[in-house]
């Protein structure tokens, strides 16, 4: 969401209606204008045209097909579309049915039927180019705009891939040409009389054509220096273009539309003209190519690939082409800084990748159309090879190395252009105004790359020195040595006894586990939304018997048994705040990191908006409670989306208490929580004997009454789980220090007897006895004073009184005032006395934190 | 108990088991010594060392909330996201981030880390106790195995847990009491106050070790030692009395006597307060003992300077001889000279409003101390010591 695009973009229809429904009181558009309001730039998007649609996440808009345009009753402008979808949008499960390796330029044919065709129109971004291909078909190379073409093979229907339907694969084949005989002929048919709308009018059109927004957004900057000479060469082109209607004009187009320095290039075009010309641009071009091949030659100190390339004349246009690519992009980079330059090789490593595959295959199909391709891959190697080298340089002589180089062989180009432009002048008659005019293309083209220089050197921060490593690797250190596997019974047992050791199933939560797994597989095949609010007191299995029904639903939507749906999981106590909320759920649906705030409104945005293709998301809020706020906005957010139409959102909120709603929520938000609750009982001591044994299977650790005994314990106290598996665990330690004497392996009743006193014993008595005399000597004045006054509560100074006629009783030699206030604030940083603040030295107040029975107790047995 | 926790470790460490513990015992009873001495143990131990046994050590004194104390982690875990021994990021990024970590690893790969919590009673409070509630959850799912280790001196720490960190906490306490007797207590100073055998001067070593044998025999040094041992088993205490007794020994005074004990737990015991009185004028002396009188007269009730005035105005005009009849303004210098000396306690915060000599105050001292300090008190007049003996005699 960057600035630039939240520029205002104004819809309005292009032409008039061509039909209208009066029942419906809809009518339909052929087309519909984009208009720019910052860069006064239109766009005319009719239908058939491909486009692309904004989508959840900014950076992966959607690709489509307009199939029809409409305005509705209530003046909202819909278009209906035929969806593509992209790798990403399928199931990681599914992906691997495709068996084959897939670029990043691929889409597919969508026949899923759950998508949302109507979308409101406001949601278009920009036409695009997707191009049929058949199965076995190469992707043919891009050189340019990579971002703006698609390719099609494949249809997609939600379950397998199918090669697309002959009529699917022409009527696509025709909605691409159609649109390129629309940029061609548009191209053709501006008239010349007057230099200024035509101007303005190629402008429109080309970026209509393929013009990526920011693109256009950074030409508008520039344009008023490089206009001019565009539209003169745009008309010299369709002078070339009307005079001479031969493969050559078209050549000369495709080879001079690389200056125009953005992404306007649609690389298909360039394809199919190369396919056609490559023949007719070799007789021409041998003495500009050879210069420059001696040109970067000498330029660079080691390129030795290109002239040892076997075919000078047929791989230097491609080179040329290259540092086409190369002034592209440097002109693009005082506005993308430095980081272009890792791209731009990483760009140049994928597509030698893509590339390659392709070379590989050159030796199996000799075919004359892979030629030129695969010799464009040899050069395109060496180029990039030669980023890399220059990459390898230091970052300040980098910089300027290959600044030298670019305008190099920006200019190493115009030179050629120039050349081959002469080469063209004997062959039209026109060609004087021409020719005169040509030389304007290399300024044009020289002029960014001439002010490129000083911009990214001021605009480049230097690399290194990264301060916070962003992409850190959270990650603990592996340890060096394998732990180790359990080698007895008990400690067999001991694993299988831990918290975190995952059960096949859940046992005695199986009423539970089918009324949420109901509540959500509904939810999912109706695609609503909806809330459930789970309680229970701790260590009741409510995590673990949620995540086990999102386990068992992705299984479903994997077996296809179920749409597919995204799971995201927060906790409350995991979140340092509750507005964080926000910003782990976007992360997790999108991948982005923004603040909360910015988070909570794309969020909002997300999900009150119809979106196109969305799948149902399936949201786990653990500890709820922790996310009160004293707006309780958070919650109020999180139950008001599942209520909203489009939402698609299941809530599953976990909290302990049962009344948390009514208790702690205001009503509007209790509201929308809705009515259904579950809660989880205590588990019952049957219950937990079932769950210890079901671990314990096939491992012969415990006495059964042992395990009973547990089971009954934990169960009158609180029905924890955990608490009871610790016991258990404990019990087995015991065993095993008892076992040293013993050979009976098994877990008996005095083992766990006696991890439960361990875990349950009183620490206050056991502490009282083992106290020094006179702090002992201390409680009892402390329960004397208390008897004395009838209050629970004494001063310092009053149990100083008694202690010394204490002493006295006792023959003891009484303590000083110093070591009573010792003595005193010695008790009370155990906790068997709380003890106000100090400084109120002999007035400090006394009170027991257990009850006077225990101290008796505990003072008696002496 | 020191098996029980090397067992417990042994266990993280070599077969990747999470755990939590707390060590419970009141102050100065060895908690972070038996700590100490169990990762030495299992340092030495060849299984151990080889998985590199991490562990941060958080106080909580110095880790006041969990922000720092995420900081501190992951800092003293040399996690990547470490920049030169600093830590940068938001709190909520750190939490994300270690969380994510500790997520990564699992039972059988991961490095087995053992967090240690110094003062845990202090990480109780943080808020929500996101850090203990993380931590606990992480030792009992299977993640990256931790143990999570808390020393505090609190009998009632668990009931400072919340409902949820309880239950997700193993339960698994180990209490440490001074349980031991008198003669231990014996044993233990002849052992703290023994020479090691590897003294350069074997000679004085062994006189020395004769000496301070002679000593554990003495009845006035076991009475010494008794009487402390009766007042507190903190060994801290006796190391302190051990302190002040040799340093005494110089060069002339090579042995240690029972004098010097007795000197030493003299000064040990000496009260603070009571001290301070030694150090006062008779004016001041006077106006404590009409203090003293109006607190036995109103049964402990508070006072303001003018009643304490009044009182000594009586003293001046019906008993005293040797007393010169001092202004106002020079009494109240003296009252306000108590009062900086913290012997008298404002019950308020002076106010604009009250006037100083209205302020009511409270008496930090008790009467036996007063009656103490007053014994020791040099060159005290007869009649003061008579007036402060009998509060009403005078009459």
């Amino acid at each position: 969401m960057n600035t630039r695009q939240q520029s205002k973009l104004i819809y309005s229809w292009y032409g008039k209606p061509m039909s209208s429904d009066r029942k419906l009181r809809t009518s339909q558009y052929k087309g519909i204008l984009i208009t720019s309001e910052s860069s006064r730039t239109e766009t005319c998007i009719q239908l058939g045209d491909f486009i692309l649609v904004e989508g959840v996440n900014a950076d992966q808009p959607y690709v489509a097909q307009l199939v029809d345009l409409y305005e509705d009753g209530a003046q909202q402008k819909h278009a209906v579309v035929q969806w593509f979808c992209r790798l990403e949008e399928i199931p990681q499960n599914k992906r691997k049915l495709l068996k084959r390796e897939v670029s990043a330029q691929e889409v597919f044919f969508d026949q899923v039927l759950g998508y949302d065709t109507d979308i409101a129109a406001e949601t278009i971004i920009k036409s695009i180019m997707v191009l049929p291909l058949h199965l076995g078909e190469e992707l043919p190379i891009i050189t340019l705009n990579k971002e703006q073409t698609f390719y099609v093979k494949q249809s997609w229907d939600g379950k397998c891939f199918k090669v697309l339907s002959p009529d699917t694969f022409s009527k696509l084949k025709e909605a691409s040409k159609k649109r390129g005989v629309i940029t061609n002929s548009s191209k053709a048919f501006i008239p010349s009389d007057t230099l200024t709308p035509v101007k303005k009018e190629t402008e429109s059109v080309v970026r209509s054509a393929t013009k990526p927004k920011n693109a256009c957004m950074e030409i508008e900057s520039k344009h008023s220096a490089s206009k001019f000479s565009l539209a003169k060469e745009r008309h010299s082109q369709r002078v070339a273009n009307n005079d001479i209607k031969t493969p050559t004009a078209r050549k000369k187009l495709e080879l001079n539309s690389p200056t125009r320095s953005k992404g306007r290039l649609l690389g298909c075009e360039v394809l199919g003209l190369l396919d056609d010309d490559c023949d007719a641009i070799a007789p021409l071009e041998p003495s500009a190519t050879k210069r420059k091949v001696k040109f970067t030659s000498e330029l660079l100190g080691s390129p030795p690939k290109i002239p040892c390339s076997s075919d000078k004349s047929k791989s230097t246009p491609e080179t040329a082409e290259h540092c086409q690519r190369f002034s592209d992009i440097l002109q693009l980079s005082p506005y993308t800084k430095v980081k272009d330059f890792s791209e731009k090789d990483k760009n140049l490593h994928g597509k030698d990748d893509n590339l390659s595959l392709v070379g590989y295959q050159k030796p199996s199909s000799q075919s004359p159309v892979l030629t030129p391709r695969s010799r464009r891959t040899c050069a395109q190697k060496t180029n990039a090879l030669i980023a890399e080298q220059i990459s390898l340089l230091k970052s300040h002589g980098k910089l300027v190395a290959e600044e030298d180089f670019l305008s190099g062989s920006d200019s190493s180009y115009s030179s050629s252009s120039e050349e081959e432009e002469d080469d063209d002048v004997p062959c039209t008659p026109e060609k004087k105004s021409k020719s005169s005019r040509i030389y304007s293309t290399p300024k044009s083209s020289k002029k960014p790359a001439v002010h490129t220089p000083a911009k990214t050197l001021k605009k480049t921060p230097l690399p290194g020195t990264p301060r916070t490593p962003r992409n850190a690797t959270p990650e603990i250190p592996r340890r060096v040595q394998a732990a180790q596997e359990p080698a007895s019974v008990l400690e067999e047992a001991r694993l299988r006894l831990h918290v975190s050791a995952i059960p096949e199933s859940l046992p005695c939560r199986e009423e539970e586990f089918q009324d949420i797994y109901n509540f959500v597989e509904s939810k999912l095949i109706d695609g609503t939304g909806g809330c459930m609010y789970i309680s229970g007191v701790p260590g009741t299995g409510k995590t673990a018997t949620v995540h086990e029904v999102i386990r068992c639903l992705q299984q479903a939507a994997e077996n296809d048994e179920l749409p597919p749906f995204q799971f995201v999981e927060i906790n409350g106590m995991k979140l340092t705040d509750p507005h964080q909320a926000y910003v782990q759920i976007l992360e997790f649906l999108t991948g982005q990191k923004v603040t909360a705030t910015h988070a909570a409104a794309l969020l909002a945005k997300l999900f009150s908006t119809p979106g196109p293709k969305r799948q149902t998301t399936v949201l786990i809020v653990d500890e709820l409670d922790l996310l009160w706020t004293r707006k309780q906005n958070v919650m109020y957010n999180l139950f008001d989306w599942p209520t909203q139409k489009h939402s698609k959102l299941i809530i599953l909120a976990i909290a302990n208490t049962m009344d948390l709603p009514e208790r702690i929520m205001m009503n509007r938000v209790a509201s929308r929580l809705g009515l259904t609750r579950m809660s989880f009982q205590p588990y019952t001591y049957k219950q937990l004997q079932q769950i210890v044994s079901s671990r314990l299977k096939g491992v012969k650790a415990f006495e059964e009454d042992a395990v009973q005994l547990v089971s009954r314990k934990v169960a009158a106290l609180s029905g924890d789980a955990r608490r009871c598996l610790d016991i258990c665990r404990r019990a087995t330690e015991i065993c095993e220090f008892a076992r040293q004497k013993r050979t009976p392996e098994m877990v008996r009743m005095a083992h766990v007897t006696e991890a439960i006193d361990e875990m349950f014993s009183s620490p206050y008595v056991n502490a009282i006895r083992n106290a020094s005399l006179h702090e002992q000597i201390f409680l009892k004045a402390i329960l004397a004073e208390f008897h004395r006054a009838g209050v629970e509560e004494a001063t310092v100074q009053e149990v100083y009184h008694h202690h010394v006629a204490l002493c006295r009783m006792e023959g003891l030699q009484s303590p000083t005032v110093s070591e009573i206030m010792a003595i005193c604030s010695r008790l009370g940083a155990c906790r068997l006395l709380l003890v106000e603040a100090s400084n109120k030295y002999l007035h400090v107040r006394v009170r027991l934190n257990l009850s006077q029975d225990d101290v008796m107790y505990a003072l008696r047995e002496e | 108990q020191h098996r029980h926790l090397l067992e417990l470790l042994k266990r993280t460490t070599v077969h990747g088991e999470s755990n939590s513990a707390l060590i419970i015992g009141p102050r100065g009873s060895g908690k972070t010594a038996l700590l100490n001495h169990v990762l030495k143990d299992l340092r030495e131990m060849k299984q151990v060392t080889e998985n590199l046994l991490e562990n941060p050590f958080l106080s909580g004194l110095l880790q006041t909330n969990d922000k720092v104390a995420l900081k501190e982690i992951t800092r003293q875990l040399q996690l990547e996201n470490v920049v030169g021994d600093k830590v940068f990021g938001s709190f909520a990024e750190n939490l994300a981030f270690l969380l994510e970590a500790l997520r990564k690893g699992n039972r059988t790969s991961s490095c087995p880390i053992l967090f240690v919590l110094d003062e845990f009673d202090l990480f109780v409070h943080h808020k929500n106790q996101t850090l203990l509630y993380n931590l606990f959850d992480i030792s009992q799912s299977a993640q990256t195995p931790v143990t999570v280790i808390g020393l505090t001196c609190r009998q009632d720490i668990l009931e400072l847990l919340e409902k949820r960190v309880k239950s997700r906490f193993s339960h698994r306490q180990i209490y440490l009491m001074n349980s031991f007797d008198f003669k231990q207590y014996i044993k233990i100073f002849k052992k703290q106050l023994s020479l090691p055998a590897e003294f350069p001067d074997e000679s004085f070593a062994q006189k020395w070790n004769n000496n301070v044998q002679h000593l554990s025999e003495d009845k006035t040094v076991q009475d010494v030692l008794q009487n402390l041992f009766h007042h507190t088993k903190d060994l801290r205490s006796l190391h302190l009395l051990l302190m002040l007794a040799v340093s005494t020994v110089t060069v002339h005074h090579p042995l240690l006597t029972a004098a010097d004990l007795q000197e030493a737990s003299r000064q040990h015991r000496t009260d603070s307060k009571a001290n301070i009185v030694h150090g006062l004028s008779v004016l001041e002396i006077c106006l404590i003992i009409a203090m003293k009188h109006l607190n036995d007269v109103y049964d402990g009730e508070p006072f303001n300077f003018q009643m304490v005035y009044n009182e000594f105005q009586k003293f001046i005009q019906r008993k005293a001889h040797s007393m010169y009849n001092f202004e106002k303004p020079v009494v109240m210098k003296a009252f306000e000279h108590l009062l900086q000396l913290e012997l008298v306690k404002p019950l308020e915060r002076p106010s604009v409003r009250a006037q100083r000599e209205y302020l009511l105050m409270k008496l930090l001292l008790d009467s036996s101390q007063i009656m103490d300090a007053l014994q020791l008190y040099p060159n005290c007049p007869t009649d003061v010591k008579q007036w402060a003996a009998s509060s009403l005699s005078w009459l």
